[in-house]
């Protein structure tokens, strides 16, 4: 009897453990089937000519590259918050600091809020600025987005820093600031991989910029123009009622997956590789 | 020279303490943004009557999220109770019996599916769950579906959250320690009893920690749920009916808000109230999931 429970059980959780890794495999193979039929140079090189959305010639560059402005410049202002902000947390305060555990506990509830109240907030502050939909609005609501990522995942990398190098560090009269530089040398892993996540958040989510960075079939060539991104780009050519452009949907899926899967690739090589210059 | 070190090292621990303290504020901002926002609407209907009427004629000012939040809670119930038992089963199987490398290849399994982007799950349940639901699975149950319904958005939302569970659970196994799991074993109970009255029974605050953050997670889920939930205005009568959740109505209706009075104040409520409810929810979890990480570290 007590066997019997055991095997029951055991045959479920291989089963649900079988499910999960099939469902994986299931999606991938959904989105490669329908996206690489539709898929050309000429999808990626060009942007939307006349009658694009009726089916006819254009590509999705502009989308491509609207999510390539905004994610670059996303990341770049949320390194310069984050990063200092992990020191000051793991560096400055002491281990057991209230400040630290209430910093962090804060940035817990910020990575739980959907995105679509970042997208609304952001929305919210641009209207009081007075702000239309713009690039610079995208950056701003992704920039929210993704430093409550960024500063979780550097910050688990830095907890793990032992006391002693940072001891050994300040006995040799170093100030708290040099103490920082040299261990900055220690989370280059931990702020990569970092990195790449943030992007791979930032770049896929559709809810935030659905208001904030707007849709242009032209590529932005200032802050305060609107612009296209690649979640949008699906959603909005998918509810096409015309099946070129579903397709065209389709396809833009797939781009935005293989995205996805090199970034996340890349973030294993490179915690892995850079692990290297650990104590 | 040690004064200017020194000065570096001021300024160093100024801007490090502003932005900390800055994007903590980000948190308040928020709150307070979108309560601001939602006032106007509040004090002219009460919080009861937007909550409790399903009235919803903006034109003519009827504002009542009673069906919003009815589909909020179908969505998430069918999403809940397809995902915890596959993750609680498939979280135990990786922490207590696979081996480590299984254990280490399907980390990579639960990176790869959580960084999927909404929008892909989205397409994705156009493409399989939605023709699943309305050609092989509701004619059984109901004259007609379009397959776009409450299910279709349950079932791709316990997909997503998924990884989430999972991730939280195996830390949450991994943090029993092993000296308990050998006490029960020494005691003559086998490996599956020392799982269920050990390690489960051990890990029970943990697994609601998980759940009420998984909760939470697909209260605010936007673009995928959107995209096969149908997106109808009325009480859901059975899981084969199209819903629509709050993140829908707000991603759905933006556009249009500005030219109607008190909607954009409305969209707003609706956006306070997924932050209210979901940031109460994370603190109570993180505070639970920090307890069990300091008792046994200790």
């Amino acid at each position: 009897m007590k066997k019997l429970e055991e095997r029951i059980f055991k045959f479920l959780m291989i089963g649900s453990t079988a499910l999960i890794l099939s469902l994986l495999l299931y999606i991938l193979y959904i989105i490669l089937m329908k996206g690489l039929p539709s898929l050309s140079w000429e999808m990626i090189s060009q942007i939307p000519s006349g009658g694009f959305y009726l089916g006819k010639e254009g590509g999705i560059l502009n989308a491509i590259m609207g999510s390539l402005y905004l994610i670059f410049f996303s990341v770049l202002i949320s390194l310069c918050i984050s990063v200092p902000v992990v020191m000051y947390l793991n560096f400055t305060l002491r281990r057991k600091s209230k400040l630290a555990a209430i910093a962090r506990l804060t940035f817990d509830v910020l990575f739980g809020i959907p995105s679509i109240v970042y997208g609304a907030f952001g929305f919210t502050v641009m209207i009081y600025f007075g702000l239309q939909a713009s690039l610079f609005g995208g950056i701003i609501a992704i920039t929210l987005l993704i430093i409550p990522v960024m500063i979780r995942s550097i910050d688990e990398v830095a907890i793990l820093i032992p006391n002693e190098l940072i001891e050994a560090t300040k006995s040799l009269g170093a100030t708290n600031y040099e103490t920082i530089k040299v261990v900055t040398r220690q989370l280059l892993p931990g702020i990569s991989t970092a990195v790449l996540l943030s992007i791979g958040r930032g770049i896929g989510d559709a809810a935030t910029v659905l208001f904030t960075a707007g849709y242009t079939d032209s590529i932005p060539s200032s802050l305060l123009q609107p612009t296209a991104s690649l979640p949008l780009a699906i959603f909005f050519q998918l509810s096409s009622p015309i099946e070129e452009v579903q397709n065209r949907a389709y396809s833009a899926a797939l781009v935005l997956t293989i995205i996805i899967l090199i970034l996340s690739f890349s973030a294993r090589y490179f915690s892995r590789r850079l692990s290297k210059n650990k104590i | 020279m040690l004064k200017g070190r020194l000065r570096k090292d001021r300024i160093a621990r100024h801007y490090m303490l502003t932005v900390t303290i800055l994007s903590m504020f980000v948190l308040v901002l928020i709150g307070v943004g979108l309560l601001v926002k939602s006032l106007p609407i509040i004090q002219e209907k009460g919080l009861w009557t937007l909550v409790s009427t399903s009235n919803w004629r903006p034109f003519k000012g009827d504002f009542g999220f009673a069906s919003y939040i009815v589909s909020t809670l179908y969505v998430t119930g069918i999403a809940i109770s397809i995902a915890l038992p596959l993750s609680l089963l498939t979280s135990i199987y990786i922490i207590e019996y696979a081996s480590p490398k299984i254990l280490r290849a399907f980390s990579s399994v639960v990176d790869l599916l959580s960084g999927i982007p909404p929008v892909i799950y989205g397409v994705w349940g156009t493409l399989t769950i939605v023709p699943f639901i309305s050609e092989t699975l509701a004619p059984h149950f109901v004259e007609f579906s379009t397959g776009y319904s409450a299910l279709a958005g349950g079932v791709v939302l316990a997909i997503m959250i998924i990884p989430l569970i999972i991730s939280i659970l195996m830390e949450v196994f991994g943090a029993v320690p092993k000296e308990m799991r050998e006490a029960s074993m020494s005691l003559g109970a086998t490996k599956w009893q020392t799982v269920k009255k050990v390690v489960v029974r051990k890990s029970i605050p943990g697994i609601v920690a998980a759940v009420v953050l998984a909760i939470s997670r697909a209260f605010g889920e936007t673009i995928a749920v959107l995209m096969v939930c149908g997106n109808f205005t009325d009480l859901p009568k059975s899981i084969f009916d199209a819903c629509y959740p709050l993140p829908a109505l707000i991603a759905n209706n933006y556009g249009e808000m500005m030219s109607v009075p008190k909607y954009e104040s409305a969209l707003m409520f609706a956006a306070f109230l997924l932050f209210f409810i979901i940031v109460v929810f994370n603190v109570i979890s993180r505070i639970v999931l920090i307890q069990i990480d300091k008792r046994y570290q200790l």
